[in-house]
């Protein structure tokens, strides 16, 4: 089986001090991989070599694309391709949900064009048609239908979490990088979150990385488990190996640090 | 007159001028920048037209300006009289006569030709602008090509209004590439933006030149099942009786009484010559004022 995403020793430094450094893991389809870390530990450098948003100094990021008429498809370096052609992948094969709603969200325009613009990016032409599938997708995401026309100023923030998720996920991208998507939100509505986020990944079979400091969130979505500190990866392993059974010592302080009410 | 370069600006100024004035009728809609100087009028005015005239006008030239279709009205009066006065050029009202005509806010409603120039003011080039406050990435958005970010704004015409709202200034895509702001024209004379003469689009204020050569193929953007329609008031010139004419709506007094005209004076004028009479019209007298 061919991985989805092949990530080969990934670095990013910051002058001298080190974003992050020697990454290095496979990603499958269907599969949810779980980063997790202090504040500053490199998660966030990470995700965004990942998704193309800062150029690594080393390494490569190789996406299974889709064959097209200029390529066969295939395992290709996203570092290395033309920028049309990423910014292409991230707006049709990748979705990146950001941690703040409002950095992901276009806040002047209304929800419905909020979720349709990914679709006329990708030349949808059809007004009626462009509505219908932003209906469908706010549905999913638990929005009324009659919401649809107010702009997400007017949303709370899980609202408005909920609608970049559906604004990311109309076009069926098959890898989502998520970047704290429960931040800032108080639990029962976390909760919730989660809970459609899992729905969502299995039902469309999506890939996705997910950067977070909460171990609760890995441990209800993510397959796979990253741990790092200071730049580097200190540990991998199945969510539930490595949350029940950490080996390093970071990980150890990590999970028992978790407060248990 | 010696007191001025011919034209106002000095020679090297209209040299760069005319460079990025090449270079944009050479990439049909592409907005090029160019070091827009000051002008002895305030930004808003046609600063960006003026100096494109400034450019293109030759001793021989009979110059024409017209604002909102008018001849008339202060903007359109001043502007001619500077070039009368710094260029020394014929002036006309006439479009047919005219060789280069500045214009505010619309196209004349006679069939431009060969040879003429239209020269339009634009107060706002990047028709990206509302939707997206960085000048680079829409710089970047302009080169490779992304604009699903303009429907999106005919998107929320159609959500709010039930039909696309956008009456001036309507977006257009130029040779199937560029997409361009034509100025604050109404969208009724966004067909005619493929003619005969040559288009020049100056911005002041905001440094770009932007162009569209003779014959160039334009066309407003739309979706599939709301396609776009070049409107205009659901009435006649109240003057010269014509249909066929984009009107001006005149409150004229304060009790509910209203006109329409023709906002192309000198197109009015000259039906109103030839005999035709509006229903509230009178025939036409020289000199009547």
């Amino acid at each position: 089986m061919t991985p989805l995403l092949q990530v080969e020793n990934i670095a990013k430094l910051y002058g001298a001090r080190i974003g992050c450094t020697d990454v290095s893991f496979d990603l499958y389809p269907g599969e949810v991989m779980g980063i997790v870390g202090e504040s500053g530990s490199g998660k966030s450098t990470l995700l965004n070599c990942l998704a193309g948003h800062l150029v690594p100094d080393r390494g490569a990021v190789k996406f299974d694309t889709r064959a097209d008429g200029q390529h066969d498809g295939g395992l290709r370096d996203t570092v290395t391709m033309s920028e049309p052609e990423r910014r292409m992948l991230s707006r049709t094969d990748w979705a990146f949900v950001h941690q703040h709603a409002r950095d992901g969200l276009r806040m002047n325009v209304s929800a419905g064009g909020n979720v349709g613009e990914r679709l006329m990016a990708v030349n949808a032409r059809h007004y009626g048609e462009i509505r219908d599938t932003a209906t469908d997708w706010l549905g999913r995401v638990e929005i009324a239908a009659d919401r649809i026309d107010d702009r997400p100023t007017a949303f709370s923030g899980g609202m408005q979490q909920r609608l970049q998720i559906a604004r990311n996920l109309v076009t069926g991208p098959r890898l989502v990088f998520m970047d704290e998507p429960t931040g800032g939100l108080d639990v029962s509505v976390q909760a919730r979150l989660l809970d459609l986020l899992r729905g969502l990944v299995r039902e469309m079979g999506l890939s996705a990385i997910i950067v977070t400091h909460d171990l609760a969130v890995v441990r209800l979505l993510a397959d796979r488990l990253m741990v790092m500190k200071d730049g580097q990866v200190v540990e991998t392993g199945l969510t539930d190996q490595v949350l029940d059974d950490p080996q390093h010592a970071y990980t150890q302080l990590l999970v028992s640090s978790v407060l248990q009410v | 007159m010696s007191d001025y370069n011919f034209a106002y600006l000095d020679e090297q100024t209209k040299r760069m001028i005319r460079r990025a004035i090449l270079k944009g009728l050479a990439i049909p809609g592409y907005q090029v920048p160019f070091a827009s100087r000051e002008m002895p009028m305030p930004y808003g005015w046609g600063t960006g037209g003026v100096q494109v005239s400034a450019a293109v006008l030759t001793p021989d030239d009979t110059f024409k300006v017209i604002d909102q279709g008018a001849d008339d009205t202060t903007n359109a009066v001043s502007i001619r009289r500077f070039f009368q006065k710094t260029a020394d050029v014929a002036v006309t009202e006439a479009t047919a006569e005219a060789s280069v005509i500045q214009t505010r806010h619309r196209i004349p409603e006679e069939q431009m030709n060969a040879g003429q120039i239209l020269v339009y003011q634009v107060p706002i080039p990047e028709p990206l602008r509302f939707l997206e406050p960085s000048e680079v990435e829409t710089r970047k958005m302009h080169a490779l090509e992304e604009y699903g970010l303009m429907h999106v704004k005919l998107y929320e015409d159609i959500s709010q209004h039930g039909a696309i709202a956008t009456a001036y200034a309507y977006p257009v895509k130029v040779e199937d590439r560029y997409v361009m702001d034509p100025s604050p024209i109404p969208k009724f004379d966004n067909p005619k933006l493929s003619m005969p003469a040559i288009q020049l689009f100056g911005a002041g204020r905001e440094q770009r030149i932007y162009a569209l050569p003779p014959f160039t193929k334009v066309v407003s953007l739309d979706f599939d099942d709301y396609p776009f329609e070049a409107t205009k008031a659901d009435h006649a010139c109240d003057l010269c009786g014509s249909t066929e004419s984009y009107l001006d709506e005149l409150i004229v007094d304060d009790a509910g009484g209203r006109m329409f005209m023709c906002s192309d004076t000198d197109y009015c004028t000259s039906r109103r010559k030839a005999g035709h009479i509006g229903a509230q019209g009178v025939p036409y007298e020289e000199d009547a004022a």
